[in-house]
């Protein structure tokens, strides 16, 4: 009976999707006030509806109704509580419930705090949000209905795979969803902007905290998935340019040159239609990392889902929404006139190269991962395109980014005299200096260190100056420092993130060792200076699996550092083993041990050491990033109404009114 | 203004390669045993465990292999299909009940219909393993002289069953064997 309640929750919230879209575009073109008003209430009806439907999954497996198809395939009665719960998104129908969950509830905040947003605009926004929300729903229903029932009812489920069955992993599609979606914010808002033909500094500011916003969930997301891969898949790396993550890291760079972007459009009114294009592009690859994922037409490490018939959905609906809007685009891009003027040295051209960087960054990317599409495409048999590719990619484009970061903080807007910055060649050499001081302190010699730490130097040291400039004119103190806006607070933390991230990745990319070794019961190895104890394997239960559980002992100096009990897990529902690695974490480095294969009689084990490096910099500066990107959202000026951008031709318009 | 087309002409041409790259199914995993003999095997069969079967018996005749256990949700889907697959004179179809608990494969059978005309029990693996499965249910189609013609992964359901099987059937069958 609940599951039924849920698929009607489902085909009426497809219903008030109808009604959000539909009516509100009708009453923009005849410019009748009730219809415009009632895309409010009717996106938030459709959330509630949304909300009730989920609920109702999430019921369906607490409770292991196994008639559930989509709950026999995903769930059994051993899964705890929460991995039955995370089951709910832990494959494909589920997750393009969640997906639908998450879209209105943007939608939904969109209505609440859009305030300072006249009532046409917003109504614009909510019902291009809403016919992607039909897209989405029609999807769910036609192809992938969550609720379809199993006949004959088995008496028990198939159970949730392993690699899902983690805390990490049962967060992490959530938190990547909110910012995959959160991207059909600044999409709608650029939509609507370009239909009314009003790509002006107001919809770049009602744009930005809403990027910001997506963007912080975007971060966290991938990095939650990164050291999801990390500890659990047992491979000791933190990312493998897989395409799944791949479809992840683009709509990432893109929302990244788009935060920039709208910084430009909205204090100088300048890069409209790139801007416009920006907020397209970071969108559509959303759907498109959902068409990767989900299709199947790639074969990755965790295509947990994939479906052809589907696939063919997607391509339709990426079809309809990219083409729609890239149509749009070229419509009204040329009758966009931009004012301002800029000089070659000026923080306008260090945004603009930093997009440049970012967005090349990304086309590279997604060559490197549709590579053996296009491939077989043309006959000329399956290839892809491995690690070397991709880092070789990052570096490239990385190093001017970086160098960007730290010496376009200090520009000015328009027009800066190159005189005066001759002078940051002494922060430079003074990087270059202490990378190569900060090398020496590691074991042995290497360039790319050397490149990555002047880098991080770099943008610290730049970084702080441009902080320090608020304070040209007036003393440092507590009353000054409250005075700084927050975007100012979160443009710098956001850039210390980077820092930190550049660090960590330099570092551990570098400098980490590994070894695989057999040890028998009291054997011991030596690396990096710690000595790995094995002290032998014994049998263990779980609640859905079995397994071996090793026992090793980490000394430094004759110091106990850890004693480690890395596990091999058989789960009663499948035939593959999995690795859970025993991590002992800490600043400065990780020691990591995964469990390999029993050998022989004697007891003995194949071990796999992992000596990482500064590892946890790389997830600490996406946090502090994701921080930066969260202070900035708090800005006051995103919220004023504020008029005095508006240009008389715009006030001629008739969106005020309702106002 | 042509360059404000550029980036649409460039998302058509993606998703052309796109849908070019769709129509590769990865379900019909190019099986490296498809064109070659099968595997010969002599299990014991499910219902009668102290006889055994084996393909030799089926020489001269098209026949049907499905991998399938009884606690697989694939298997259940797919199960009414084959029972009515079954009906059709022209069908010989084996199931290989593979890793599996025999009292929970007979309980499932008696309970639902036996689609098979023969069960073995491949309680070890080896022959799934010699068939190249790894995740039922799969399903063989082998003609008169013992040769694997086709293989499919995943449950089968009325459409691929019509559009694919039942031709091939037809076919095999009218080949000299």
């Amino acid at each position: 009976m609940i599951v039924e309640f849920g698929q009607f929750a489902l085909i009426l919230a497809l219903i008030l999707a109808l009604i959000q879209a539909v009516l509100p575009l009708i009453g923009t073109l005849i410019n009748l006030p009730n219809l415009i008003l009632v895309a409010r209430p009717a996106a938030q009806a459709q959330f509630l509806a949304l909300v009730i439907s989920f609920a109702c999954l999430v019921y369906a497996f607490v409770i292991h109704d196994f008639s559930v198809a989509y709950v026999a395939n995903n769930s059994n009665t051993n899964l705890p509580l929460l991995y039955r719960v995370s089951a709910v998104w832990g494959a494909h129908e589920g997750s393009l419930l969640l997906w639908a969950l998450v879209l209105s509830l943007w939608t939904f905040a969109v209505t609440i705090f859009s305030r300072q947003v006249p009532p046409l605009m917003l109504a614009r926004v909510v019902s291009i949000m809403g016919w992607i929300s039909i897209g989405f729903l029609l999807f769910l229903i036609i192809t992938s209905n969550p609720f379809a029932r199993l006949f004959p009812v088995p008496a028990q489920g198939h159970d949730l795979n392993p690699l899902l069955q983690d805390f990490g992993l049962a967060i992490h599609p959530p938190m990547l969803y909110m910012g995959y979606v959160g991207l059909s914010v600044a999409f709608a808002f650029a939509i609507a902007a370009m239909w009314a033909n009003r790509l002006d500094s107001a919809w770049a500011r009602w744009s930005r905290p809403w990027t910001n916003i997506a963007w912080i969930f975007l971060t966290l997301g991938i990095a939650l998935g990164s050291w999801w891969a990390y500890y659990e898949l047992g491979w000791g790396g933190w990312w493998f340019w897989d395409p799944v993550e791949n479809a992840s890291f683009m709509p990432w760079l893109v929302a990244t040159a788009l935060i920039h972007s709208l910084a430009v459009t909205d204090k100088r009114s300048s890069f409209k239609a790139w801007t416009a294009l920006l907020a397209i592009f970071a969108f559509s690859l959303s759907l498109l990392g959902t068409f990767l994922v989900r299709s199947g037409v790639l074969t990755s490490v965790h295509a947990f889902a994939s479906d052809p018939e589907r696939g063919v959905f997607i391509l339709l609906f990426l079809l309809l929404v990219v083409g729609g809007s890239l149509t749009l685009f070229a419509m009204r891009a040329p009758l966009i006139k931009s004012h301002s003027q800029f000089s070659l040295l000026s923080r306008e051209t260090a945004l603009l190269l930093n997009n440049i960087f970012l967005v090349v960054l990304a086309i590279g990317i997604l060559a490197g991962t549709l590579f053996p599409i296009f491939t077989v495409a043309l006959n000329l048999g399956k290839y892809s395109v491995g690690f070397p590719f991709f880092n070789f990619i990052f570096v490239l484009l990385g190093t001017p980014l970086a160098l960007l970061l730290g010496f376009g903080q200090l520009l000015r807007w328009k027009k800066d005299r190159a005189r005066q910055h001759i002078t940051k060649l002494i922060p430079l050499a003074i990087s270059i200096l202490l990378a190569v001081a900060s090398v020496l302190m590691m074991s042995y010699f290497s360039f790319y260190a050397l490149l990555g730490m002047s880098l991080a130097w770099w943008m610290l040291i730049m970084t702080i100056t441009s902080f320090m400039q608020r304070f040209k004119n007036q003393p440092f103190s507590f009353s000054s420092l409250r005075k700084i806006p927050p975007s100012y607070y979160g443009t710098h933390i956001a850039h210390i993130g980077v820092v930190v991230f550049c660090v960590g990745i330099t570092l551990t990319s570098n400098y980490s060792s590994k070894k695989d070794v057999l040890l028998k019961p009291g054997e011991s190895y030596q690396m990096d200076g710690y000595r790995y104890k094995f002290n032998g394997a014994k049998q263990i239960t779980g609640p859905n699996y079995r397994g071996y559980e090793g026992d090793v002992v980490i000394t430094k100096n004759n110091t106990v550092i850890a004693n480690m009990k890395p596990q091999k897990r058989i789960y009663f529902s499948q035939q593959n083993p999995m690795t859970e690695a025993a991590i002992d974490a800490g600043f400065t480095r990780d020691l990591f041990v995964a469990l390999g294969e029993e050998r022989g009689q004697a007891g003995a084990w194949t071990l796999r050491l992992y000596y990482k490096p500064f590892i946890r910099w790389i997830w600490l500066g996406a946090i502090i990033m994701s921080l930066g990107g969260l202070v900035a959202s708090f800005d006051k000026r995103y919220r004023q109404k504020n008029k005095r951008t508006q240009t008389a031709a715009e006030k001629d318009r008739p969106d005020g009114e309702l106002a | 203004m042509l360059r404000y087309l550029i980036p649409l002409a460039v998302f058509i041409i993606l998703v052309i390669f796109l849908a070019i790259g769709l129509k590769n199914d990865p379900r019909y995993v190019p099986s490296p045993l498809i064109g070659k003999p099968a595997p010969d095997f002599s299990l014991p069969r499910l219902f009668t465990p102290s006889t055994t079967f084996g393909p030799k018996s089926l020489r001269g005749k098209v026949w049907i292999l499905n991998a399938w256990t009884s606690d697989c949700v694939g298997c259940r889907q797919e199960h009414p299909y084959l029972l009515a697959l079954s009906k059709n004179k022209l069908i010989n179809l084996i199931g290989l009940d593979y890793r599996d608990s025999n009292t929970l494969a007979i309980a499932l059978l008696k309970e639902h219909g036996n689609p098979y005309q023969v069960v073995v029990t491949d309680q070890d693996g080896s022959v799934g393993i010699d068939y190249g499965v790894y995740a039922v249910p799969e399903t063989f189609i082998i003609d008169k002289k013992g040769i694997i013609r086709f293989k499919y992964i995943g449950p089968l359901f009325p459409d691929e069953i019509n559009k694919t099987i039942l031709p091939l059937i037809k076919k095999l069958n009218e080949e000299v064997g």
